[in-house]
């Protein structure tokens, strides 16, 4: 008989585009099966460990928020680039979501509606260190191939508990009623 | 009297009644087929296919001993007369493929941001799509440039998510004998319009009161002062799902 293979844990490195951080606060709504998932996973770039650039072989990327500068675009290429799977979380990063409300507005108008109102001065912050805002909101998908998609605004606890277990189990993450919603 | 007539849906005898549709009749026998545009109360529209259904798909043998499937023709079920004997397909993987796609179509067409939508948990669109288990857009997102119309002092119109049933049109024209709306336009430039000289609904005769006002499927016409008024978690399809009870969307019997 062969010996059982030695269990890997997977590698899931995860991080917020543009998005409201919410899908991630609902991925701590898993609450105690952390500790569960934690047996069967290890972090690898996420807001939890703080490493900044994931490393080449990770298994799994959860991306949360769309792409609305030039950053969110680099980071998502660099997620596609090292992680096997690419999972989109929450309506922001599926459609756009809210952020994608100003893309039927004119990006001009937008930053001189914002920073140069009266009262306000006149100057748009235009330092190199802050990335170019896109013309518009896009979801993950118009950027690049995206495996699963997890929706939701955010995805509930409950949600984004099956969707993964599902994963890790090898099956094709469904979400039954109840479970699945736009918002 | 004539012996009762019946059909097949997904295997399943159906009754019907001369001159009922095949989607009347499955909806009369507790059997839901899925729609967007049609509506018990109105003439059926046939545009939105959702309620697409396969009729009478033959197996064959060919000659060297194998089994064949030759689909039969597709047809929207809202506009097709149920005819005895007939074996209609509805809950099968290509029928709700077809419809998935269509969902996902009419989602990226229109600027469905359901988390900002008064309309979401009571959405048919969110709700087929719910049911139908559509989790992607799968499509590029169309990021539509459509207007807003507040005009009017009670209700709001968001064209951003018009999918173009007929339903306010043919709700103002039948019921409220008003033409409020009308269609305009070809293909992608297809758009509700108000019957006003202004083109504003503010310069119609609306009332909150109309079957019009009363009859969007989707997030378009919304009563002012109203929304987000049941929580999440308890609005109708946070509580079942679209398919539950097709009764509610069977066709009203006429009184003799
Ligand atoms: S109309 Fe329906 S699908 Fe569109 S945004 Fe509103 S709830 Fe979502
Ligand atoms: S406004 Fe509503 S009822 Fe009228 S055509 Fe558009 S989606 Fe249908
Ligand atoms: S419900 Fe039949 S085509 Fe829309």
């Amino acid at each position: 008989m062969n010996a059982p293979l030695p269990k890997r844990k997977l590698k899931v490195a995860t991080t917020s585009l543009a998005g409201c951080f919410g899908c991630h606060m609902s991925f701590l709504d898993i609450d105690e099966r952390i500790l569960d998932l934690v047996e069967l996973v290890e972090f690898d770039r996420s807001p939890i460990t703080d490493i900044k650039h994931c490393s080449p072989d990770c298994d799994l990327g959860i991306i949360e928020g769309g792409v609305c500068n030039a950053e969110n675009v680099h980071v998502l290429h660099e997620f596609r680039k090292n992680c096997k799977i690419l999972i989109a979380m929450g309506a922001c990063a599926i459609n756009g979501g809210l952020p994608a409300q100003r893309n039927s507005l004119d990006i001009r108008d937008i930053l001189a509606a914002v920073y140069a109102r009266p009262g306000r001065g006149v100057h748009i912050p235009n330092d190199p260190e802050i990335p170019l805002l896109l013309n518009e909101v896009h979801p993950l998908h118009e950027v690049v191939r995206i495996d699963y998609f997890l929706p939701g605004c955010p995805p509930s606890g409950d949600a984004i508990w099956k969707f993964l277990t599902d994963l890790l189990a090898g099956r094709t993450p469904t979400l039954g009623h109840g479970l699945i919603h736009y918002d | 009297m004539s012996d009762p007539k019946t059909f097949f849906l997904d295997e399943e005898e159906i009754p019907f009644e001369e001159g009922q549709t095949i989607i009347q009749a499955a909806l009369s026998a507790g059997k839901y087929i899925p729609h967007l545009c049609y509506h018990p109360e109105f003439k059926p529209h046939g545009s939105c296919k959702l309620c697409t259904v396969r009729i009478d798909s033959r197996t064959v043998t060919t000659e060297d001993g194998q089994t064949v499937k030759i689909p039969g023709r597709a047809a929207a079920s809202c506009t097709t007369p149920a005819q005895a004997g007939q074996h209609v397909e509805s809950e099968v993987p290509e029928i709700l493929d077809l419809r998935r796609t269509l969902v996902q179509m009419l989602l990226v067409e229109g600027n469905h941001y359901c988390p900002s939508c008064e309309k979401s948990g009571k959405c048919m669109l969110q709700g087929l799509a719910y049911d139908l288990g559509v989790m992607d857009p799968h499509f590029p997102q169309y990021f539509s440039k459509r207007e807003v119309d507040a005009s009017h002092p009670d209700i709001l119109l968001d064209f951003n998510r018009c999918i173009l049933c007929e339903l306010c049109v043919r709700a103002s024209a039948e019921v409220d004998k008003k033409n409020v709306f009308a269609l305009s336009g070809r293909g992608n430039t297809k758009h509700l319009i108000c019957n006003s000289e202004s083109g504003k609904l503010g310069d119609t005769n609306l009332a909150a009161t109309d079957k019009a006002a009363n009859v969007c499927p989707v997030g378009v016409i919304l009563h002012k002062r109203h929304g987000f008024e049941v929580p999440y978690g308890q609005r109708r399809f946070d509580r079942a799902p679209i398919s539950d009870n097709p009764a509610q969307y069977a066709p009203v019997k006429e009184q003799v």
